[in-house]
């Protein structure tokens, strides 16, 4: 068969779930009623940290209307341990909270108001202890420890290397080094060096998260939940409840938004545990501040040195990290390693030493967040690059592209070569904003760029069953948050089968019914699960060339699939008839299986990147001197995407990331005061709106098909917001010769920099 | 309390709590679960719904305060299968990601459009203040509100 154009991939079609969106028809997880349930409410600790001496339900429990009233000390049915990277973090807490916000006790009760008026009755004893609320704090000799003992390991492999460093609140170490950066550094002709930090924020999907438990009268349990990794919820319930994985069933309504703070089981197990102690199916539903305790991005501080050699060529960069992952480990040791191992961005450089610390603090626990660690890396050596732009004269896009990494080049020994054009994706962007060209004397630009690893080694299993009248499921397990995948899973299918898109539906996830999906994150779906369900729709389009090759008599080669059918010149055989051909009028089905497993490699994380997330990012910024506030007029981004399956749905990711990106850039920062979080609620913590976003946004794409996804394609959608804050904070020092090191750059932390500067220069 | 209110075109006669708020009666009592519970501060323009025309959060509006009035809400928006102008122009301009905000942000764009048929871009955005989304930009929502605004009628 020959290469045909493609009719569907590539086209900005409307999303597949567009209508039920704009009819209020579409149901999230709080939409939903199972006839009895109950409704759930937390007590929360406000405490940051404090051994708990007593917890007393009994008052609460004996309220009517009441049907569950749990402590820590009743989970002994259970093990009531949960974590991805460490089983560190009790469903409520045992003996000790330790963030404000932690689950102390929870009710489930006939409805809301009466769970909460039960929550009034629950006496708790604290005595407070010292708490670590800082990296400092927690990194000090004598720190309070956050964690006495050492938890054990979670469910992911690749953390079976975990290094923590008992006696301390380190929970895990991550170093890298090749070459010889020390030597290299001391010979370098031109050093630059500085500490950048990156605050702690929340994801702020507008759906908080939210499940619904139900256990069954044969003991099999049931979730609906707002989740973004149905099978590591199943993982971790099947571990706490001693159930095997097949008794245990979780399904994933649309979500809310997702932006990684619903990866891995969040409240979850606190439903599970519920509905078993009520008897009755559970709600637990939480609100946005509950959201700020329950999950957020790891705060950073950053030291960089980078040397160069006086023609511009990047020869060393050193890098020593410190994230604060708050009180439970979640995910926060990959996110360390996985941000770390990029730490040197997209470029060439020979010698290299990085050294991370995954530090426990007394705060909300940190976890995945768009960009996986590297937003915080790429904030610092992006920085830097300018830093040694200006002290090297050279202009700062020409010093990137000298030591960008070549396509096909290797980044690290045994992982995947780069398969992307940077160059490119720089070019354009610098054209865009008119970077050659002279801009207003008010405005400044600036640029940065990005690279980033998938998950590696992941697994993403897919079936396509294709009906008697031609109309086609696709089972798959990749969560729809909004970015959009199950449109483009069904673009996928409708290709390689030549259907209509309209005769394709994308089953939503359910792990007693879609196949194994590892996670949706790290931008993987469209490459991964995408590629396991094209491989799943060739399956079918195989059987279909071999019955028809039966019942025409001829060779499968001279077949090919249009518009529903089989053909050769002047036969043609429908998909019904096809199927008509193979079962007989009594109806069947052919289902196509596909199965994306790697496997680990000799990659130093120990599994090789399905394909390179990379992105260039420029900004153009005006600042009103009076009062410091940076306005960011302009914003390109250009994201190296192989090819976009949805061009439409792309753009929307990309320019949702990067109006997501100017919020830590410019607005966003968890603030903490004597153990308290001072703006955990949408009246004080700002996030951006429609009139902070760019007056003019573009996004775009450099399509090369060189990805590993199906049809050339890469994943997408981290790529645009990892450059925004160092292109923004570059665009205001080369306007204003003020350097910021701190995010994000709120009006007063600009406004005493630009004051200290002109003090400076009076001087 | 006794409740009389025209939701959607439909009347009802409801007997709530007096401090019931609007968004549980729709949500709950009338199982219209389009508009959405989120910040519930009056920030986020999620509830957002229209009482006599005009934008309201849910999540704050006590419900007794629509008595004898006219709630429309997202799954009033539609005329049978005729999509209203904002819903077809939210899906062709790519308007739509996660959907959360989404019903707020169709009501808001429809109470703004009645007050100001014409509006500028910069109208758009100022209106928009009250009404978050996480995950577009923004830039398609008001591309598809100015599609609307700017079309002949």
């Amino acid at each position: 068969m020959s290469a045909r154009p493609l009719r569907v991939v590539g086209r900005p079609v409307p999303r597949v779930d567009a209508l039920e969106k704009v009819t209020g028809r579409a149901r999230y997880v709080t939409d939903l009623i199972v006839p009895g349930m109950a409704h759930a409410k937390v007590l929360r600790s406000p405490y940051a940290h404090a051994r708990v001496r007593r917890v007393d339900v009994r008052r609460a429990r004996a309220l009517p209307g009441v049907f569950a009233a749990l402590a820590g000390a009743d989970l002994t049915w259970c093990d009531p341990y949960y974590g991805p990277a460490y089983r560190d973090r009790p469903v409520l807490a045992i003996d000790v909270v330790r963030y404000e916000g932690e689950p102390v006790a929870a009710v489930a009760a006939v409805d809301e108001a009466t769970a909460e008026a039960a929550l009034e009755l629950i006496d708790v004893d604290y005595e407070p202890l010292a708490a670590a609320m800082t990296l400092e704090a927690a990194l000090a000799p004598g720190a309070p420890l956050v964690h006495a003992g050492q938890p054990p390991a979670g469910h992911f492999a690749d953390l079976s290397t975990l290094r923590p460093e008992p006696g301390t609140n380190i929970c895990h170490r991550f170093d890298f080094a090749r070459g010889d950066a020390e030597a290299a550094l001391a010979a370098a002709d031109v050093v630059v060096e500085d500490a950048y930090r990156f605050p702690s924020v929340q994801h702020v999907a507008m759906e908080p998260h939210a499940v619904l438990a139900a256990w069954d009268e044969t003991s099999a349990l049931t979730l609906w939940a707002s989740t973004q990794n149905p099978y590591s919820v199943r993982v971790e319930l099947a571990k706490m409840f001693d159930v095997p994985l097949a008794r245990i069933r979780v399904v994933v309504p649309h979500l809310g938004g997702g932006f990684g703070s619903k990866t891995y089981a969040k409240l979850e197990p606190l439903a599970a545990t519920l509905a078993r102690a009520a008897g009755r199916p559970v709600r637990l539903a939480a609100s946005i501040p509950e959201a700020f305790q329950t999950v957020r991005r790891c705060a950073s501080r950053v030291a960089v040195r980078v040397g160069f050699r006086r023609d511009g060529t990047l020869l060393a960069v050193e890098c020593d990290a410190d994230y604060d992952v708050g009180a439970y480990a979640d995910i926060g040791p990959r996110v360390v390693q996985k941000g770390t191992y990029t730490a040197t961005g997209p470029y060439r450089v020979a010698h290299v030493r990085l050294a991370a610390r995954a530090v426990y603090t007394n705060t909300t626990p940190g976890g995945a967040f768009r960009g996986f660690g590297v937003p915080q890396l790429a904030w610092a050596l992006e920085s830097l690059f300018d830093v040694a732009a200006e002290r090297l004269g050279r202009d700062p896009v020409d010093l990137r592209r000298q030591n960008f990494l070549a396509h096909g080049e290797e980044f690290a020994p045994g992982d995947t070569p780069i398969d992307g054009k940077l160059e490119e994706s720089l070019g354009r962007a610098a054209e865009a904003i008119g970077w050659s060209q002279t801009g207003a004397a008010d405005r400044g630009r600036g640029v940065a760029a990005m690279l980033k690893a998938s998950v590696a080694p992941s697994v993403s299993e897919a079936i396509v069953r294709l009906h008697t009248d031609g109309s086609v499921t696709v089972l798959a397990s990749a969560v729809e948050m909004g970015q959009g995948t199950r449109t483009v899973l069904a673009q996928i299918t409708a290709e390689v089968l030549s259907v209509a898109l309209d005769r394709v539906t994308v089953v939503q996830p359910d792990t007693a019914v879609t196949p194994y999906d590892q996670t949706t994150s790290s931008s993987r779906s469209t490459a991964m699960t995408g590629r396991a369900v094209q491989v799943a729709a060739e399956d079918v389009r195989e059987q279909l060339l071999d019955i028809a090759a039966r019942s025409l008599g001829i060779a499968t080669r001279d077949l090919a699939l249009a518009d529903g059918a089989i053909v050769s010149p002047g036969r043609r055989l429908t998909y019904a008839e096809a199927l008509v051909a193979r079962f007989g009028m009594s109806g069947g089905e052919l289902i196509g299986r596909g199965v994306i497993a790697p496997g680990r490699t000799a990659a130093p994380l120990g599994g090789s990147t399905p394909f390179w997330e990379m992105a260039v990012g420029a900004a153009e910024v005006s600042v009103d001197r009076e009062t410091g506030a940076v306005r960011v007029e302009r914003y390109v981004s250009v994201a190296d995407v192989g090819r976009a399956i949805n061009p439409l749905s792309l753009e929307g990711q990309d320019e949702g990331g990067v109006v997501q990106g100017l919020g830590h850039t410019l607005l966003e920062e968890m603030l903490y005061a004597d153990g308290h979080l001072l703006n955990g609620t949408l009246l004080v913590y700002r996030i951006p709106r429609a009139d902070d976003a760019p007056a003019e946004l573009e996004c775009r794409f450099v399509e090369n098909a060189d990805g590993s996804g199906p049809f050339g394609a890469k994943g997408a959608g981290e790529g645009s917001l990892i450059p925004v804050s160092p292109a923004v904070a570059n665009a205001l020092a080369r306007l204003t010769g003020v350097r910021l090191r701190d995010l994000p750059l709120t009006p007063e932390r600009v406004w005493r920099a630009l004051r200290s500067s002109q003090r400076t220069d009076a001087r | 309390m006794k409740l009389q209110v025209i939701v959607n075109g439909r009347a009802h006669e409801l007997e709530i709590d007096a401090h019931a708020l609007l968004l549980d009666v729709l949500r709950d009592g009338l199982g219209l679960k389009g508009a959405k519970r989120s910040c519930d501060a009056q920030v986020c323009g999620a509830c957002t719904v229209l009482v006599d025309g005009l934008a309201v959060s849910a999540c704050t509006y006590l419900a007794i305060e629509a008595d004898g009035r006219e709630v429309l809400t997202v799954e009033g928006l539609a005329e049978g299968e005729s999509l209203h102008p904002l819903q077809r122009a939210f899906i062709d301009a790519g308007a739509v990601q996660c959907g959360f905000c989404t019903s707020g942000m169709l009501l808001t764009a429809r109470a703004m459009l009645a007050e100001n048929a014409r509006p500028t871009r910069a109208d758009v955005l100022h209106y928009l203040r009250g009404s978050l989304c996480r995950c577009t930009g923004y830039r398609k929502i008001v591309d598809a509100v100015m599609a609307v605004a700017e079309t002949p009628r």
